[in-house]
């Protein structure tokens, strides 16, 4: 059975914050889920989604976050408590559905969950996604950690259905990759059998519909205000006259600064877990009792901005203070330490922080980037497109996915990359704007999140680009989830349809498609050339399995490759495709590292020497 | 409680995660609070992961610059490249095989000699247990085990805090049955070799 589903209330054990999160959802009697992955949110899903397979509980990897939010929208309609997750782009792509969802409401409850990336440890850019919240008019909640993540989604159920609203989830990279011991709770039955009952004045949102509805919302709006002024989820810690207003991580941080600062009997504490509505009333108490107050919140001045309107209102005209040029910053995450020195600094308490060791006398390391793996046919085929594109002047739209990483040297194939599905539209756009040629790369799950969209534009505005699909059967980045492109056979799972590219791509209206197989090298080029050579759109579709995903199913028989004798040194094989499976050895001539070489062969291609074989075994 | 504060880094399948969650589950037989925190996202692409473990009564699960108690490296460059996070009165463990990164080998940096490694963060921190873990880890039956040779090395020294018998029934728990035999033969020579440094 899996771990999350055993029913052991009173069991401690240590999850992860996703798991933990996966946990809440399914102790709240979460009967529908759905999402498109994305780092930091992805092991909630990929949790669910076992779980699914053991239990009624339905879950989905939906085409994108959009459409898991209309999915999710309907089941939560018909009575049924639902579940939607994403990462905060994510919520970007949803956001058209979550404004007039917001409007329309559910009937069971429904939680949103974003999983903001503070300091970009695997995002695009640094949004703070509480404004969704205030510019959406749903209820929000944030853990400050793994164990009260668990608790606070069961409770945000319970807010969505008094309210009738869905209501947001804001995690943080440090509550979602956090480990703690969690204690499970007992798990409420599922009700998965629902029905839609028929109400067009609340659920057909024409404009005189929807003018009620706005009214509407704002009264569910105060009411959420009201319950956020008594919620449990926001407390006063301590007591004093020094003020510290605090929500999510941060809110540990601020705890461990007062203790160690010697504060304890001089400062307290607010903590918002209810965070919009924000708890007016209790904001304005609070600040009567303090002679100045510090806003300890990663992100955007959420928090302060509104306790300095709250002050404005009450006449309070104490320091209130987050962030500014001598304070925090509006960048990047928060640790412990910066949080110490400046709470030190603005309460005037001396702070002589643990000096670090000197580092001026370390030598250069030399950096660990992030890098396509051996054997990744991404390689191969970004190699092959530009041995065909070598005397043209191209553009290279690249997307979301491990590909991106095509950019790095000495590939540097992605010369523009926006957000999901962009690569395609943006050709679109270099395509009528410039003489260049281009050519733009998308995966196979971003293709279906929303490149087709932008392949249609291209078809009926009759663009002039190449784009290649790099079809790597599962969405490898985020650690191998399914895609309406996916065999689920290959995981013993019936009950799902298959969607073939090439189809669909002829259905659009795309006149030139051509098939490669990116590690027959020579074969691959002469094919694109010939599409490059189309005026008007042509779709090249790289298929080769994600090596890693091979290797884990034994699609292929790994046969390594070694360099021989024949080797002269001229190293093309490191200096074009730099697969990391390359190292130079003591004598300083290139080696290929055995337990990491997958036998792709294409190194073994272009050598001008044929100095690469297959190792004998 | 005093507060204990650890920094794991490793390369990418190395082994991190297991080790910290193999120490958390010591934690919580040891009746010890623990908090977690861990970096990877991109890391499956050969970046560096990096665990945050902080044991005893804080409620931060991150360490800022200067503030490990405890420093465990997987690879030796990465060790050094975490001596921000160490004070003169952090004890360093770590690895002496070296991971070349793939810059290395495209000529884009050098790698430090080992050598002047162990020198710099002998010098800077309260002391350092290298050992070849990748050796020890092949003499226990598996390179894989690299991670848990380290672990055997930690416990020795002490630092943390944790009787080797505790850290013992958290592998059993937390690593696979097939691989159990392996492991505890790698956390023996971790162990063994750390004593013997």
């Amino acid at each position: 059975m899996h771990k999350l589903l055993q029913d052991l209330p009173g069991e401690k054990i240590m999850l992860l914050g996703n798991e933990a999160i996966a946990r809440g959802a399914v102790e709240a009697g979460v009967a529908f889920a759905t999402t498109y992955p994305g780092t930091p949110s992805s092991e909630i899903s990929l949790n669910l989604f076992q779980m699914s397979q053991e239990s009624d509980l339905y879950f989905e990897y939906s085409t994108n976050e959009k459409v898991a939010l209309e999915v999710a929208a309907a089941a939560a309609n018909s009575g049924l408590r639902t579940f939607c997750m994403m990462k905060h782009v994510g919520l970007n792509v949803a956001a058209d559905p979550l404004m007039t969802l917001a409007y329309v409401g559910v009937t069971a409850g429904m939680v949103i969950l974003t999983a903001d990336d503070p300091a970009m440890f695997s995002s695009q850019n640094e949004q703070d996604n509480r404004y969704y919240a205030k510019f959406g008019n749903l209820p929000m909640m944030e853990p400050s950690s793994v164990a009260e993540a668990k608790d606070m989604i069961k409770d945000a159920f319970e807010l969505s259905e008094s309210l009738k609203q869905p209501v947001l989830l804001r995690t943080t990279t440090r509550i979602n990759h956090s480990n703690a011991f969690v204690t499970f709770g007992e798990i409420k039955p599922r009700n998965t059998k629902g029905r839609f009952e028929k109400d067009p004045h609340r659920c057909v949102t024409v404009p005189a519909v929807s003018r009620g509805l706005h009214v509407k919302v704002l009264e569910k709006m105060k009411n959420a205000a009201r319950l956020s002024d008594t919620s449990s989820y926001n407390f006063v810690q301590g007591q004093g006259p020094l003020g510290v207003i605090t929500n999510g991580v941060s809110f540990y941080y601020a705890a461990d600064a007062v203790k160690d600062l010697g504060l304890t009997d001089r400062a307290k504490i607010l903590r918002l877990g209810f965070s919009n509505p924000l708890p007016r009333k209790m904001i304005a108490d609070f600040l009567k009792g303090c002679e100045k107050v510090l806003v300890v919140e990663e992100g955007e001045p959420f928090m302060e901005e509104a306790v300095k309107a709250i002050a404005q209102e009450q006449g309070i005209t104490i320091s209130i203070k987050g962030k500014s040029d001598d304070l925090f910053s509006r960048l990047f995450e928060y640790d412990p330490a910066m949080v110490r020195e400046k709470m030190a600094a603005f309460f005037n308490v001396p702070y002589t922080p643990k000096p670090s060791v000197d580092t001026s006398d370390i030598p250069e390391i030399p950096m660990r980037p992030p890098n396509l793996c051996s054997g990744c046919s991404h390689r191969a085929t970004f190699y092959e497109v530009k041995q065909a594109a070598k005397d043209m002047d191209v553009i290279c739209p690249n997307d979301i996915g491990c590909y991106t990483l095509g950019f790095l040297p000495p590939l540097s194939m992605g010369d523009f990359v926006i957000c999901m599905g962009s690569s395609v539209s943006s050709s679109c756009g270099f395509s009528k704007a410039t003489d260049q040629k281009v050519v733009s790369f998308i995966g196979d799950s971003t293709f279906f999140h929303s490149g087709i969209t932008g392949l249609v534009n291209a078809v009926f505005n009759n663009h002039n680009f190449t784009l290649v699909i790099l079809e790597n059967d599962i969405t490898a980045m985020t650690g191998h989830q399914p895609h309406p492109g996916v065999d689920m056979d290959r995981f013993g799972l019936s009950g799902y349809g298959r969607v073939n590219i090439e189809k669909l791509v002829r259905a659009v209206g795309v006149e030139h498609v051509s098939i490669i197989k990116p590690f027959k090298v020579q074969k691959s080029i002469d094919v694109i050339k010939e599409a490059l050579a189309f005026k008007g759109v042509s779709v090249i579709i790289s298929q080769e399995p994600c090596a890693l995903y091979a290797k884990s199913l034994k699609l292929k028989k790994i046969r390594p490759f070694m360099v021989s004798d024949k080797c002269v040194d001229h190293r093309d094989c490191i200096t074009t495709i730099a697969c990391p499976s390359f190292y130079l050895d003591k004598d300083n001539r290139v080696a290929i590292d055995a337990n990491t070489c997958v036998g792709c062969a294409v190194c073994a291609q272009i050598c001008p020497e044929n100095a690469i074989r297959p190792l004998k075994q | 409680m005093e507060t204990t504060r650890l920094i794991i880094v490793a390369v990418g399948g190395q082994g991190n995660l297991l080790a910290s969650k193999v120490l958390g589950e010591a934690a919580l037989l040891a009746g010890v609070p623990v908090r977690m925190s861990e970096i990877h996202g991109m890391a499956q692409r050969g970046g560096v992961v990096e665990s945050a473990m902080v044991f005893g009564d804080a409620e931060s699960s991150i360490i800022s610059d200067g503030e490990a108690d405890i420093l465990l490296g997987f690879e030796p460059a990465e060790t050094l490249r975490a001596i921000k996070r160490c004070n003169k009165t952090t004890q360093v463990i770590t690895n002496t095989a070296p991971v070349p990164p793939f810059t290395v080998a495209v000529g884009l940096g050098t790698y430090p000699d080992v050598e002047e490694i162990k020198q710099l963060i002998q010098a800077k921190t309260a002391g350092l247990v290298a050992i070849d873990a990748m050796s020890l880890a092949r003499e226990a039956g598996s390179p894989m085990s690299v991670n848990i040779v380290l672990l055997g090395a930690l416990v020795q020294t002490g630092a943390l805090g944790f009787d080797r018998d505790v850290v013992e029934e958290a592998i059993r728990r937390r690593v696979k049955p097939a691989f159990l035999d392996v492991n505890l033969k790698a956390f023996d020579l971790g162990f063994k070799a750390a004593a013997g440094v």
